[in-house]
C-alpha cells in the first residue's frame, strides 16, 4: 500500500475544504439549519407532534441525512472531476498508486467532510430543538455508512461527468427530490395509502427511516431493511467502481 | 550501456480503431538524452503516455529498469518523472504544496530540503507561498518540471518542453537538461523543433504514423545523411550559370551574386576540385566561399516525406 500517496491526496482534498470553508462547510450548515428553524416553526405550529416527537425534532434526522448524502456525493464527485477538468489527473495516473488507493483517499476525504458538516448540523440542532439520541452507536453507523456509500457514488459521478451540468445533475435532480419525498419532513403513515406504497420504492426512505430510528426509536420501515438498503448502496457503488477499475473507463484510454 | 527502458512490439489501438502505435520497439540507454522527433499526430505523446501508464497498451511489453510496467507498475513508475505537453495545474493550490504533493504521490516521505533545492534550482523559491494561478506561463512549465523531479526519478520524460516558449526559457530548459544529464538522469524528450534535438540529444529517434522509422546517434545521423552546401560569393554578378558549368548542378542566387553547390561528404568524390578548375577555366572569380552542413531539420523533413 502506498500510504504516503493516500495521505497526500487526502490532505490535498482537506486543504481544498479549508480554502473553501464558506462554500463547503458553512453554507450547507446554514441552509440545513434554516430548514429546521423555519419548517419547525411554521409547520410545527400546526403539527405539534409526530409519533410523540415534537415536529422540529422529528425533521432533524431526515435533514441531516439529506445533507450527508448531498455533501458526500458533491465532495467526492467534484474532488475527482476537477483534476480531470484541469488535467492534473495525469499525475495520479502516472504515480505508483493503485486505483483502490486513489478511491479510498478521495472517498475518505469526501466522507470526512460530510461527517464533519453532519456533526456541526447535529450540534447546532441541539440548541433549537429537544433532540434525543437513543441508539448512538447505530446513529454513527448510519452516519458513516451513508457518507461512505454516497461518497463512492459521487466518485463514480465525478469520473462519468464530462461537464459541470452532469456533475450537478444527480445531487440536485435525483438526491434532493428523493430526500424530500422520502420522509424527511413527514412520517409516511401521514400519507394516503397509495402514496405510502409508492414511497416504499424510494430507496432514500430506508436511509432516513433507519437514521431516525437511532434517534427516537421509531421508524417507517424495519431497522434491518434500512441497514440492508444502506449496504446495497455501498455494494452497488463498489461494484461499479470495480468495473471502472477493470476497464479504465474514462480515465485510461 | 544496458538499456534502462526497453519497449517491445508496443501496439496501441484506440477505441475508435485508430492505430496510434504500430509495433514500436525501442531501447533507451541509461544516462542518455534521447530526442523523439515526429510531426504532429505521429504518436509521440501516445508512446510516452503508454510508458507512463496514462494509456493502456493494446499489446507489447515495456520494461523500466527491468520492471514490467504493467505487472510491476509501482517499481516501474517510481523511476519515471513526466512533464506533460499541456500545462495542467490546479490553480488554487500553493506552489510548495503541489511539489510536496507530487513527492507524496510517489510514496516518499516529505523532504523539505529537497523541495527547497528543486524550487531554488528552477527559480521558483520566491513564489512558493503563492497559488499556482499567480505564476506566468514560463513559471508554470518550470513548476511542472519541479513536480516531476520531486521524487528524484531516474528517467525524465519531457513532452514538448519548449513548445510555445520564449527564447530565454528555451535556453533555460536546455541548461536544465544538461544539468540533469550530468547527474545521471536519463532524459527522453519529444519535440518538433529540430534545433532542440540538435542541441541536446545524444541519440535521435524519428516516429511517423505510429512507427519508429529511424534511431541513430545524432552525430552519426548527421554525418550519414548530411549534405554540405558550398556557397561562392562572386566578384561580378552573373545573369545565368555559364554552359561550361551546367553539369555541376549549380544554383545561381536571384541577384546573380552567389553560386551554391551541393555535395555529399560521404561520396567518393565530392567534385569540389573539378568545380574549382572549371570555375578558373571559365574565368569566374569569387571573393569568398562558405560551407554549410544540412541541419537535422532537412534530414528529418526528408525522412518523413519518404516515409
Amino acid at each position: 500500500m502506498n500510504f504516503q500517496a493516500m495521505k497526500a491526496i487526502y490532505l490535498t482534498e482537506m486543504a481544498r475544504t479549508r480554502r473553501t470553508v464558506m462554500q463547503s462547510v458553512i453554507s450547507p450548515v446554514i441552509s440545513t439549519v434554516l430548514y429546521f428553524v423555519v419548517f419547525g416553526a411554521a409547520i410545527g405550529s400546526r403539527i405539534t407532534e409526530v409519533d410523540g416527537v415534537s415536529y422540529g425534532a422529528f425533521i432533524v434526522p431526515g435533514l441531516i441525512m439529506m445533507s450527508l448524502m448531498i455533501q458526500s456525493l458533491s465532495n467526492a464527485s467534484f474532488g475527482i472531476y476537477f483534476p480531470q477538468f484541469t488535467g492534473t489527473i495525469f499525475e495520479i495516473l502516472s504515480a505508483p498508486v493503485s486505483f483502490f488507493e486513489v478511491t479510498l483517499a478521495y472517498v475518505g476525504a469526501a466522507a470526512t467532510k460530510a461527517i464533519l458538516v453532519g456533526l456541526i448540523i447535529l450540534t447546532t440542532a441541539s440548541f433549537f430543538v429537544p433532540l434525543q439520541i437513543q441508539h448512538p452507536v447505530w446513529m454513527m453507523a448510519f452516519f458513516v455508512l451513508t457518507s461512505v456509500a454516497f461518497a463512492l457514488i459521487g466518485f463514480i459521478i465525478g469520473i462519468w461527468a464530462d461537464n459541470f451540468e452532469k456533475l450537478q445533475f444527480v445531487p440536485l435532480l435525483v438526491v434532493t427530490p428523493l430526500a424530500f419525498l422520502g420522509g424527511s419532513f413527514y412520517s409516511i403513515a401521514m400519507l394516503p395509502e397509495f402514496w405510502q406504497k409508492v414511497t416504499l420504492f424510494n430507496p432514500v426512505l430506508y436511509l432516513i427511516s433507519g437514521f431516525r430510528w437511532s434517534f427516537y426509536g421509531q421508524s417507517d420501515v424495519s431497522l434491518w431493511l434500512s441497514l440492508l438498503v444502506t449496504m446495497l448502496f455501498l455494494c452497488g457503488a463498489l461494484s461499479v467502481i470495480y468495473w471502472i477499475f477493470k476497464t479504465g473507463y474514462r480515465l485510461k484510454p | 550501456m544496458a538499456p534502462i527502458l526497453t519497449i517491445r512490439d508496443l501496439v496501441k489501438t484506440y477505441e475508435g480503431g485508430f492505430q496510434a502505435l504500430k509495433s514500436v520497439s525501442l531501447d533507451i540507454n541509461e544516462g542518455e538524452v534521447f530526442a523523439l522527433l515526429g510531426p504532429n499526430g505521429a504518436g509521440k505523446t501516445t508512446l510516452i503516455s503508454t510508458i507512463c501508464g496514462l494509456v493502456r497498451a493494446t499489446s507489447g511489453t515495456i520494461r523500466v529498469g527491468g520492471h514490467d510496467a504493467q505487472r510491476d507498475y509501482r517499481a516501474a513508475r517510481k523511476m519515471i518523472g513526466l512533464v506533460p505537453q499541456e500545462m495542467p495545474t490546479a490553480p488554487f493550490e500553493l506552489v510548495e504544496d503541489t511539489v510536496a504533493f507530487s513527492r507524496g504521490l510517489f510514496g516518499l516521505k516529505p523532504d523539505r530540503e529537497l523541495v527547497e533545492r528543486i524550487l531554488k534550482d528552477l527559480s521558483l523559491w520566491e513564489k512558493r507561498k503563492g497559488p499556482i494561478m499567480a505564476l506566468s506561463g514560463g513559471m508554470k512549465r518550470r513548476l511542472l518540471v519541479a513536480k516531476a523531479l520531486a521524487h528524484e526519478p531516474k528517467i525524465l520524460f519531457l513532452d514538448e518542453p519548449t513548445a510555445g516558449v520564449d527564447v530565454e526559457l528555451r535556453r533555460d530548459m536546455w541548461r536544465l537538461v544538461g544539468a540533469l544529464k550530468t547527474r545521471g538522469v536519463t532524459i527522453i524528450l519529444t519535440t518538433h523543433y529540430i534545433e532542440e534535438a540538435e542541441e541536446m540529444a545524444d541519440r535521435v529517434g524519428v516516429i511517423n504514423k505510429g512507427e519508429i522509422i529511424l534511431v541513430e546517434e545524432k552525430a552519426e545521423l548527421m554525418r550519414k545523411l548530411g549534405k554540405k552546401l558550398l556557397t561562392l560569393s562572386l566578384g561580378e554578378p552573373l545573369d545565368r550559370v555559364p554552359d561550361a558549368l551546367v553539369h555541376h548542378d549549380l544554383i545561381l542566387s536571384e541577384d546573380g551574386t552567389s553560386l551554391t553547390y551541393t555535395y555529399d561528404t560521404q561520396a567518393e568524390r565530392t567534385g569540389i576540385t573539378a568545380l574549382m578548375s572549371d570555375l578558373a577555366k571559365a574565368g569566374i572569380r569569387f571573393h569568398d566561399l562558405q560551407t554549410d552542413q544540412s541541419s537535422l531539420e532537412d534530414i528529418f523533413v526528408d525522412l518523413v516525406k519518404r516515409g
